[in-house]
């Protein structure tokens, strides 16, 4: 699914990912973490780059627009595979095929009874998980996304990766949260410094690794 | 700042001792005292029999603001070309009343006259000040659309969002200005308020007079109540149904304007005298018509019109610099700041043409009744914003006690920045007005091309009035340069382009 070899990305001159290789196939479910600035978010940015067309990317700060409804957000998600006249119509008028298939992913987050209201009327977490529905919705084959859980809190957290884990072939995610990176997912990419520390199956993280891994530089 | 303005004000000071400032009426108090017992007894019951120029006036007002809300719209998205930009200022530079006088000759004394003479210079408007709200759009919402969304499509799900609210207030705050426009359209001849009020004027009856200026103000003071965004689709609908549709419109007429009559009179002389209609191209003569506009009409006009101009913006700097103390809570206490306000919210709701027009009635028509009218019109719209922007001060609890310590140690020089970027914004705007007020017998160029209208030389007219235009555009960018050089912004300006 993913091929990187001796990827670099800087910016204004500061290297931000060095020599990055990685290979990602299809159905796998992994999770990168690290430091702050250790180039989590440059990385995904750098795979969804990749492959715009088949994936849904869950923004770090939700990337929504506050003025709309918790459902045309949604929808968003798949603007590409409709016409322009469907997409504007939907717009002064919900469609009702949409909203058959947008409610069931609502409900399962647990905002299934804010469907119509604006999002910049939500709190933070449901915010978030407004922006994980429109990336579920899109239902293509990978879902990558950076600190999609950040705003809510670690059981319901548990619940909505859960979700997103079910809802794509291959998933790709940053969390801040370490166990349950290590309870959820099968392989953990540790990156440090724009370099990746480590590259191993959950079970084979060890703690001496992650103190390692963030330990004042 | 302070070199800058000391600059103006010696510049206005020069100007003032060119220009001819004199009371030429003889009695001018028993003039004003009639005005005052006019206003004080209103003949309310005359209003029945101008149920029809109030409606004019809103329909007017709605159509001409709807259709140029949507030119503005749609020029607003090619508003990064420069030759879109370079024809919205043009069509900005002309006062409505001048674009009336151009659309008179073409489609006649009616309704499209009224509504395109405020639309064109709407759209104008709009398309900048949208261009700039679309500008400044936040562009988070666009990285979460899919990437091959149609264009079309991203800016209804990604820009209109965001911007909507903006994008209406400002179209809304414009209406309050259309109405204006459309009231003073009625002193040309159009069948709005304003032809009732000049015929008032011009007889005496100052009842009635005063008795339509208050319908004008309750109608601008009751917008608040019953135009709300969402019903401004309704009210175009009804404008549109309710708007006269005595339009004798002929395509002979339009292309006769543009291809014959506005062409200078050499080029049309000896077909004219022979009957043929024929064009020719005489140089000699026409060179002769070109330097005799611009020595007798074009010269004087823009030397009066400048000097009324410079006079005109320090006298409305130094006025906003007295009234907006009155407004503000760090001056005043709170039943004088409301008496205040009231007198400052008349002043500034009454049309700057319509001040003009009462002060020349008292005294005569001479540059001071214009320099008055404009300065206080001017005056009390920046002294409302100025006032706004002092009230957001909070001083510290040892801040001078006594009133003029206070102004001229802590609120005059915080707030006089913003206050000259307002100033200067206005500029190009009382530029245009005294280029208009020339039309009620002060030679400036509204003057001329009133009187080139009047004895049908459209050729003239059109010439005087591209050069009016171009005197607009250059102050404007005069202004925009003196703004940059001082790093002067005022904040917010969508409310002070008018």
């Amino acid at each position: 699914m993913f091929d990187l070899r001796g990827l670099s990305v800087a910016y204004d001159d500061e290297p931000v990912l060095r020599d990055i290789s990685l290979r990602i196939q299809a159905g796998e479910k992994v999770v990168v973490v690290g430091p702050s600035g250790a180039g989590k978010s440059t990385l995904l940015k750098k795979l969804y780059e990749l492959r715009q067309n088949d994936s849904a990317f869950v923004h770090q700060d939700y990337a929504l627009v506050p003025q709309l409804s918790v459902f045309h957000n949604v929808c968003i998600g798949r603007l590409d595979f409709n016409g322009t006249l469907y997409n504007l119509l939907n717009l002064v008028r919900p469609k009702k095929e949409q909203r058959q298939r947008v409610q069931p992913i609502l409900d399962a987050l647990g905002i299934g009874d804010k469907c119509f209201a604006p999002v910049h009327s939500l709190s933070g977490g449901q915010q978030q998980r407004v922006a994980v529905a429109r990336a579920i919705y899109r239902n293509s084959s990978v879902l990558l996304g950076d600190e999609p859980v950040s705003s809510i809190d670690p059981h319901q957290a548990n619940a909505v990766l859960q979700i997103i884990k079910g809802s794509s072939k291959t998933v790709v995610l940053s969390l801040h949260d370490i166990d349950l990176a290590l309870e959820l997912f099968d392989r953990i990419i540790g990156l440090r410094a724009g370099r990746i520390a480590f590259d191993l199956p959950s079970a084979e993280v060890s703690e001496p690794m992650l103190a390692d891994l963030f330990k004042p530089c | 700042m302070l070199k800058t303005s000391l600059y103006f004000v010696a510049i206005a000071l020069l100007c003032a001792g060119l220009a001819d400032i004199e009371v030429t009426t003889l009695n001018p108090w028993d003039e004003l005292q009639r005005i005052f017992l006019g206003a004080l007894r209103p003949d309310l019951l005359a209003l029945y029999s101008f149920k029809s120029a109030l409606l004019n006036t809103l329909t007017f007002a709605f159509c001409g603001l709807a259709l140029g809300a949507l030119l503005g719209a749609i020029l607003s998205f090619f508003f990064h070309l420069h030759c879109v930009r370079l024809a919205c200022a043009f069509v900005r530079a002309i006062h409505e009343i001048f674009w009336a006088f151009i659309f008179l000759p073409i489609v006649g004394l009616n309704p499209i006259c009224g509504v395109l003479a405020i639309a064109l210079p709407y759209a104008g408007i709009f398309a900048k000040v949208y261009a700039e709200i679309l500008q400044e759009a936040d562009a988070k919402p666009l990285r979460g659309l899919p990437i091959h969304t149609r264009a079309l499509v991203r800016f209804f799900y990604g820009v209109l969002p965001g911007v909507y609210a903006d994008l209406a207030n400002y179209t809304a705050y414009r209406f309050e200005c259309a109405l204006r426009s459309s009231a003073v359209l009625g002193f040309i001849g159009l069948p709005t308020l304003g032809f009732h009020l000049e015929t008032a004027f011009r007889e005496g009856l100052y009842a009635q007079a005063a008795a339509l200026l208050y319908i004008f103000y309750l109608l601008i003071a009751s917008l608040k109540y019953w135009f709300k965004a969402k019903l401004a689709p309704l009210y175009v609908a009804l404008s549109l149904l309710l708007i006269s549709k005595d339009i004798a419109f002929s395509w002979s007429n339009i292309s006769r304007f543009l291809t014959y009559e506005i062409l200078p009179w050499p080029m049309r002389r000896q077909g004219f005298l022979d009957g043929s209609r024929d064009i020719a191209l005489p140089w000699s003569s026409l060179w002769q018509w070109l330097s005799n506009i611009f020595t007798s009409e074009i010269g004087p006009g823009l030397y009066h019109t400048i000097l009324l101009t410079q006079i005109a913006l320090v006298g409305t700097g130094l006025f906003t610099l007295l009234a907006f103390a009155a407004l503000s809570h760090h001056f005043t206490g709170p039943i004088s700041r409301r008496v205040a306000r009231y007198i400052m919210v008349v002043v500034r709701t009454t049309p700057e043409y319509i001040l003009a027009y009462v002060f020349v009635l008292l005294w005569g028509p001479s540059m001071l009744p214009a320099i008055v009218a404009i300065t206080l019109h001017n005056g009390a719209i920046l002294a409302h914003l100025s006032g706004q922007r002092a009230d957001l001060i909070t001083l510290s609890p040892d801040a001078p006690k006594g009133r003029v310590n206070r102004y001229f140690y802590e609120i005059l020089p915080r707030i006089y920045g913003p206050f000259l970027a307002f100033l200067f914004y206005r500029w190009e705007i009382i530029m245009r007005e005294s280029a208009l007020l020339g039309i009620l017998g002060i030679y400036t160029l509204g003057f001329f091309i009133d009187s080139a209208i009047a004895d049908d030389k459209l050729d003239k007219a059109m010439l005087i009035i591209f050069s009016t235009a171009l005197l607009n555009m250059a102050i404007d960018s005069i202004s925009q340069r003196v703004r940059q050089h001082l790093r002067i912004t005022p904040g917010t300006v969508n409310t002070l382009d008018e």
